[in-house]
């Protein structure tokens, strides 16, 4: 079939932080023209005719110099230095392939590890079903993800359960600066490390497991919703066990897997913010334009 | 198989839960998942029903036409019962031919339709020899998250139980009639997590699972149908007492999947 | 597929312009649509058009299964049409027949027409569309269905993608045939439209036309997809809705 009737390709890229847009939050379609004027197309967004359309349906970010929708839905998209929770599929001589959840599954070559591993020994370190936190190293225009296993906070993980929820639902959990898994970690001495790809490590008693997996449902359906970190908070103050009042405080490392790429804590705790901050206060560093 | 590798350390927890009497969903070891039929779903076929367990959705749809009764049963309607795991509800089911779980949850459900002697067959006979109903029942599989079997056969008695004969517009008869069920037989899926044996698995639960068992009941007080499935075993015990909590299970599950039909 | 005993041909016009549901001849039959209905698919979609019930799911992007489809520039889209047996008055066999073959392979390529998917180099875009109930027009409630499945699973695309068949009964130009009109009128025209762009994606015809009946048929069929892609856009914000306290996504 022709494709004489596509619009010019699509243009990509992602700013670094910007100063916060006033909040209203609009929700885009794909195909719907975008308000804009002299703001560069960016991620979600695609031009043609002089014009700007949204690609994907998501809120409609406009920070100069661009413009970008940033999705509500879909699978994860790789990016750069994400820290992401990722599930062996498959053991070859030299590397593993990881289901991250993306597109594509993703090599995690032996060199990648903090082990020193041999040709053909890779199957004794990994093997299929086991489960690691990696970092997203580099993507090339093929859509391969290269990933690695050596920093700090990555690993294989032991112990614990993971769930999945909508990697669009990522900023929510983790709360702005944080604060929403620093909450649910406080308050129900649980272990959680939040990979950007919606896939979430629990640490814990079964019951802290189960309270922390109740709350991420909670926030997976009510993500839109403002007030949201108080409302988690007095939910669980209020269905806390008892003889549990006290929870441990948390081990610092810990801590920082809760949130991989955030800021550090700020007194700006309130969530009261455009959600299209959040996605970007926990996407991580910045991205270096097109790849 | 398109990806979908479960994470090891997700079916360990399923199973520590499990040894504490727990489960993923906060369900007791015998608690089904929340319950919905809706009869009469889709009006291109005789009898319909729409069954939810939890986020699964199996609608089955129930087609009566005239044909040719085998000859070794002149006097008899035919039944023929096919379930189709369309690649639309779940990540790893691949489109082409019947692969070998659908296959399975056909002929399971198959046979407790039959031995429980849902329908009478003979009351499927026009002219004997010649002509009788063939009562075909689909299985559309929507939303595969775990135990299917139950969802399966729920669909398709409350399918059939909802069931018109259309006698008019064959020819056959001067106006419609329902057609008639005289037992209703139901599943209850179970599977061994460790030393816990529990009802209706999730897909995750199945995929931890250590052996899956199927008791079907029916509300006589026969068991019409058992299947085994999965890898593991059960003791003679286990089986005994899977059987008990079926009979129970099934006296709820047998009101949901008649309920409002004549 | 006509009824039994059906011989005699219906009156599909009356003389004031009514059809036999007494739609007029630029009236769409009812649409319902509801995103996100399944919970396994990356994105899912759910309609009741006329008396049409038709599910879509959309995996992925995902690993190319068969490997050999794989290419190297750009996603693969596979799509499967498939009739449920029970979904028609004639009970159909189950499995892909050559009709559902082809619409598949029809809605496959006016997908591919507007997805970007040379973002997602070697995956695979899987567009799984079931006939649950017919009535006429099952294709365009796929590509609808299919359509809103797409952007509930983030894929980036040109736009939605409204369809919706014109046809020629008792003389004239209808829009949106049900299924008596179907097999007793003289012409169907299925169409998918590009809002963005007004072009159209998906063409077929069965029947007979002048040339001025078809241009007359393809303004019609543009201006009813205009009116489905407002309820198609408007099935989504349900879903995704932003507004404060509005209901959650189900």
């Amino acid at each position: 079939m022709s494709r004489g009737n596509r619009p010019g390709r699509r243009r990509r890229g992602r700013e670094a932080s910007a100063p916060p847009s006033a909040g209203e939050r609009i929700l885009v379609l794909p195909g719907e023209e975008l308000p804009v004027r002299d703001l560069r197309p960016g991620h979600g967004t695609y031009r043609t005719g002089g014009k700007v359309y949204a690609s994907i349906l998501g809120l409609l970010s406009a920070r100069p110099p661009f413009v970008q929708v940033i999705p509500l839905s879909g699978r994860y998209i790789p990016r750069p230095n994400d820290v992401v929770i990722g599930t062996v599929t498959d053991v070859q001589t030299t590397f593993w392939l990881l289901d991250i959840g993306a597109p594509r599954w993703a090599p995690l070559h032996m060199t990648g590890t903090p082990w020193k591993v041999d040709v053909g020994e890779t199957g004794r370190f990994l093997r299929v079903g086991d489960s690691v936190v990696v970092q997203v190293e580099n993507l090339d225009a093929t859509g391969r993800i290269g990933v690695t296993m050596v920093g700090e906070g990555l690993g294989k993980l032991d112990g614990g359960s993971i769930i999945h929820i909508s990697p669009a639902r990522v900023p929510r959990v983790v709360g702005r600066s944080g604060s929403m898994i620093q909450t649910i970690t406080r308050l129900t001495g649980a272990q959680v490390a939040v990979g950007q790809n919606g896939r979430v490590w629990i640490g814990g008693s079964p019951e802290a497991i189960h309270r922390v997996s109740e709350v991420l449902r909670t926030i997976e359906e009510n993500g839109q919703r403002p007030g949201l970190t108080e409302r988690i908070e007095s939910y669980l103050l209020t269905t806390m066990p008892t003889g549990e009042q006290g929870p441990e405080p948390l081990p610092a490392e810990t801590a920082h897997r809760d949130a991989p790429g955030a800021r550090p804590a700020s007194t700006d705790d309130d969530e009261e913010g455009d959600l299209a901050d959040e996605a970007d206060d926990a996407a991580g560093p910045g991205e270096p334009g097109d790849h | 198989m398109s990806g979908e590798v479960s994470a090891e350390i997700r079916t360990s927890h399923i199973l520590d839960l499990a040894a504490d009497g727990k489960r993923l969903d906060g369900r007791g070891p015998d608690e089904y998942r929340k319950i919905t039929v809706e009869p009469g779903f889709v009006v291109t076929a005789d009898g319909s029903a729409l069954v939810r367990i939890g986020d699964t959705a199996v609608l089955a749809g129930i087609k009566l036409e005239p044909g040719k009764p085998f000859a070794d049963t002149p006097n008899a309607g035919v039944l023929t019962t096919n379930a189709e795991l369309i690649p639309l509800s779940n990540p790893t089911f691949e489109p082409g031919p019947p692969q070998p779980g659908a296959i399975e949850v056909s002929r399971v459900v198959d046979r407790a339709i039959r031995a429980a002697e849902t329908i009478d067959l003979t009351r499927l006979c026009v002219t004997p020899g010649e002509k009788s109903w063939v009562c075909y029942t689909d299985i559309h599989v929507l939303d595969h998250s775990g135990n299917l079997i139950d969802a399966a056969l729920l669909a398709a008695v409350s399918a059939l139980a909802h069931a018109t004969m259309p006698a008019k517009r064959f020819g056959i008869a001067e106006a419609d009639y329902p057609l008639e069920v005289q037992h209703v037989p139901i599943e209850c899926t179970f599977v061994r997590l460790g030393d816990a044996i529990v009802v209706d698995p999730t897909f995750d639960e199945e995929r931890a699972a250590q052996g899956r068992i199927t008791i079907a009941t029916d509300e006589t007080g026969r068991v019409v149908a058992m299947q085994k499935g999965l890898i593991g075993a059960f003791s003679p015990d286990d089986v005994k007492g899977v059987v008990r909590r079926a009979f129970v299970h099934g006296d709820r599950l047998r009101g949901l999947a008649t309920g409002g039909a004549r | 597929m006509g009824s039994v005993g059906a011989k005699e041909v219906p009156v599909l016009l009356t003389a004031d312009g009514r059809r036999i549901d007494g739609r007029r001849l630029d009236e769409l039959r009812p649409i319902r649509i509801q995103a996100g209905a399944l919970h396994q698919a990356d994105g899912s979609a759910f309609v009741e058009w006329g008396a049409n019930k038709v599910m879509a799911a959309v995996y992925g992007p995902r690993e190319v299964h068969p490997r050999h489809l794989q290419q190297n520039n750009k996603a693969v889209i596979q799509c499967r049409y498939n009739m449920a047996a029970f979904s028609v008055d004639e009970r159909k066999r189950p499995g892909l027949d050559r009709r559902s073959q082809e619409i598949s392979k029809v809605i496959g390529e006016a997908f591919e027409s507007v997805v970007f998917a040379e973002e997602f180099p070697r995956t695979s875009i899987d567009v799984y569309i079931e006939v649950l109930q017919a009535n006429a027009g099952t294709r365009c409630a796929g590509v609808v269905a299919a359509s809103v499945a797409l952007a509930d699973a983030g894929i980036p695309m040109v736009d939605l993608l409204p369809s919706v068949a014109v046809g020629k009964i008792g003389g004239a130009i209808a829009l949106d045939l049900k299924k008596e009109e179907d097999n007793f009128g003289e012409a169907d025209l299925p169409m998918a439209l590009v809002p963005q762009s007004g072009r159209l994606v998906l063409l077929q015809m069965e029947g007979h036309m002048t040339e001025a009946e078809l241009a007359q048929a393809l303004d019609l069929g543009v201006k009813g997809c205009r009116s489905i892609h407002e309820t198609m856009k408007q099935a989504l914000r349900d879903r995704y809705s932003v507004a404060p306290l509005a209901g959650g996504s189900a």
